[in-house]
């Protein structure tokens, strides 16, 4: 099977669903590459390169660019949606949420429920997370966790190139509305990755590494930071069980629970910050549903309460580290009432 | 000196195993064991399974802790005889050498699968093994690939070229089918055969597998040199239902699990990968309606339609029937209706799945029988 990285990965899973199905259509800012100069078109594929060579086999009807309005994008991809199509709409960084969240928490995720059920909102929202690029405050953020908590949004925070290609095609065929969150450093990250086209179910979380002294939640580039802690703390005699969910709305709160059940332990790596966030949600999830299991108190590695410094020194402590995750396996596992 | 001393190292169990862990020793450190036993459990990335040693002998000193986690080659254990002195069972652990860059040049020229195409449809296949006598096919069953041969074709792959086959629809293979019966999967396996240049072999078939290689038999005999039923279809009627229905239903995790279990006599040998793998095919575009069309075609009503009893034991060629004592997919009782008529050999500690679970036992069957 070949290697592929995420964003071989993304690319591929748009060509064989717009191949399968002429209703997907691709809708941003620069989706097509350049489509605006004379000449130039395909050029790049969006700034990270994810659709590259779109719009040379759909052509302008379904590789749509648009000018820089975020509102535009996202109310005319609900729209056409509603109206039939499967649109996957392209929100450059997560942090220009703001602009038309409107259209997302409060026309795409309501249509469904409003309409009695007889509306369908077969929306994708690919979007990019994560700091460490020093792209500063206004790039960086990793916000899934407010599309999480909208009712009638999903939300998927893949962390390998074979989730996202299954987990991609899963959205792209789902009726309701999907957050796709990609991390900005992790498009160059390979693994196995088949050519034929796939779904992995949302929901359903992925067991990355298994141990028995300590649960570990972990999403996106935390989950790889995560494996180095553990890779670390195994020659101290120290196993940890590494539970990557995939899918934040839906989560899968039964695969975690039975982890805990077994190790009695939980931290929680989140690169978000820290309130309101999903290491509360599932620190929570475990005080509330498996609280006679737990040894020692959930336990959670975030960002600081901060916006995303721009020094690149400053910016390496924001984010969490294999070492700080240790670090706090360490305190887990050494506690005692 | 008191006689050889000699190394009990990890084994290499497939081609992609590069480590084991110790699940338990069945054997204490100064016990003897006879020719055949058991000695240790040891859990690869697939399934738990037992070593069994080739001749008998004493369990010197065990240098393996339970739960470790040790690279292909390592050292387990000294086997030597009562009388030989400490300072020599030191003197061989001193002296043992490192296996790491063994361990490494065998992870990097690992084969992988290869396609040819057959009646203008892709099927996957593993060649291993040179040599001049009979190839050997291995036929997979009911929604399993290749690898499931994984502990079994590096060992027959000594002496011969052998050859594991994704039947259609199935592991690397095309998903689309015809009907996806033994007729269509017969034909695809002749076809496959016929492009690699082979003119007669070996059949080893496993469960669905099985009854592909007896149908292949029977209908072109003149291409069949032996054939090794394992666990098969095509010997009587019965068949576990919920298993076939389950095993399509899944696609989760647990499911799967569920359904995998029924597959084995101890459910704890199933590894997460191994359930995991089967998830990864089953979530594949059109591997669900492909198990569909290949369920309705063998097992349609929970019934085996494929009955090749009678023209098997009618078979002019040398013919034999290996099955796991705890089999809970297809009931015991079609190969000990055999008994009498063929060699049937029924192991201890195996459900429905002999090669992997007895893979010893298995290889060294299939070795008797191919090498006649």
């Amino acid at each position: 099977m070949a290697l592929k990285s995420i964003r071989q990965a993304i690319n591929e899973a748009l060509f064989q669903e717009m191949r399968r199905d002429p209703r997907v259509v691709v809708i941003g800012e620069d989706v097509a590459g350049g489509a605006a100069t004379a000449g130039e078109r395909d050029c790049a594929g969006g700034v990270f390169g994810t659709t590259k060579g779109l719009i040379a086999e759909f052509g302008e009807g379904r590789v749509i660019d648009t000018p820089i309005t975020e509102s535009a994008i996202m109310g005319a991809a609900a729209g056409a949606a509603v109206a039939g199509l499967r649109p996957v709409a392209e929100l450059m960084f997560c942090d220009f949420l703001g602009v038309c969240f409107d259209q997302i928490f409060n026309q795409a995720a309501k249509f469904r429920y409003m309409f009695g059920g007889k509306a369908k909102t077969p929306l994708v929202i690919r979007t990019t997370i994560g700091a460490g690029r020093g792209s500063a405050a206004q790039h960086s953020q990793s916000l899934y966790h407010i599309f999480t908590s909208i009712p009638g949004l999903k939300c998927v925070v893949p962390s390998n190139a074979y989730d996202a290609k299954g987990l991609l095609i899963s959205a792209i065929r789902d009726d309701d509305p999907v957050v796709f969150c990609e991390h900005k450093l992790m498009y160059d990250l390979q693994t196995e990755v088949p050519d034929e086209p796939y779904r992995i179910p949302f929901g359903e979380a992925s067991v990355v590494r298994e141990g028995d002294d300590v649960t570990i939640v972990a999403l996106s580039r935390m989950v790889h930071y995560s494996l180095e802690a553990a890779l670390a703390l195994a020659r101290e005699g120290i196993e940890c069980e590494i539970i990557d969910p995939r899918t934040t709305s839906p989560l899968d709160e039964e695969t975690i629970l039975e982890s805990l059940e077994r190790t009695g332990r939980l931290l929680v790596v989140d690169e978000a910050t820290p309130r309101c966030g999903l290491a509360v949600d599932i620190a929570a999830l475990a005080a509330d549903k498996a609280f006679a299991a737990l040894k020692a108190p959930p336990k959670r590695v975030t960002a600081p309460f901060t916006p995303v410094p721009f020094a690149p020194s400053l910016e390496k402590l924001y984010i969490p580290s294999p070492e700080r995750i240790a670090a706090a396996v360490r305190e887990v596992v050494g506690y005692r009432r | 000196m008191s006689g050889p001393i000699t190394a009990l190292t990890m084994p290499k169990w497939g081609l992609v195993m590069s480590e084991g862990k110790i699940v338990s020793w069945k054997k204490r450190q100064g016990e003897s064991f006879a020719a055949g036993e058991e000695i240790l459990e040891i859990e690869t990335t697939k399934i738990t399974n037992v070593m069994e040693m080739p001749q008998a002998g004493h369990l010197r000193r065990i240098l393996a802790a339970e739960g470790a986690t040790l690279p292909v080659g390592a050292l387990l254990a000294v086997i030597a005889p009562e009388n030989a002195s400490d300072t020599e069972i030191d003197a061989f652990v001193a002296g043992f050498a490192a296996p790491e860059a063994a361990a490494e040049s065998a992870s990097v020229a690992a084969p992988a699968p290869q396609m040819v195409e057959v009646g203008g449809r892709r099927l996957s296949y593993l060649e291993l093994g040179e040599g001049e006598g009979t190839p050997l096919l291995f036929l997979h069953g009911f929604g399993a690939d290749l690898n499931s041969w994984m502990f079994v074709q590096p060992a027959l792959a000594v002496a011969r070229r052998t050859i594991a086959l994704d039947l259609p629809g199935h592991g690397g293979s095309a998903k689309e089918l015809g009907k996806g019966d033994a007729a269509e999967m017969a034909e695809a396996a002749l076809g496959a055969l016929e492009a690699l240049g082979v003119a007669h072999v070996h059949l080893a078939g496993h469960s669905l597998g099985g009854g592909v290689a007896a149908f292949l038999a029977c209908r072109r005999p003149e291409k069949v040199k032996s054939l090794s039923l394992l666990a098969s279809a095509g010997l009587g009627p019965e068949i576990n239902a919920a298993f076939t229905e389950g095993f399509i239903r899944a696609s989760r995790r647990r499911e799967a699990q569920e359904a995998l279990s029924l597959l084995v006599h101890d459910p704890a040998l199933l590894s997460r990968r191994m359930v995991e793998d089967v998830l990864r095919y089953k979530r594949l575009d059109g591997v669900e309606r492909a198990l569909e069309q290949v369920a309705e075609a063998w097992f349609g009503g929970g019934r085996q339609r494929l009955d090749l009893r009678d023209e098997i034991a009618a078979l002019n060629l040398p013919v034999q029937v290996i099955w796991g004592r705890e089999d809970r997919i297809i009931p015991l009782a079609h190969a000990e209706a055999l008994q009498g008529k063929l060699p049937v050999h029924i192991l201890e500690g195996a459900g429905h799945l002999p090669h992997m679970e007895r893979a010893e036992a298995t290889a060294g069957l299939l070795e008797a029988f191919a090498s006649v």
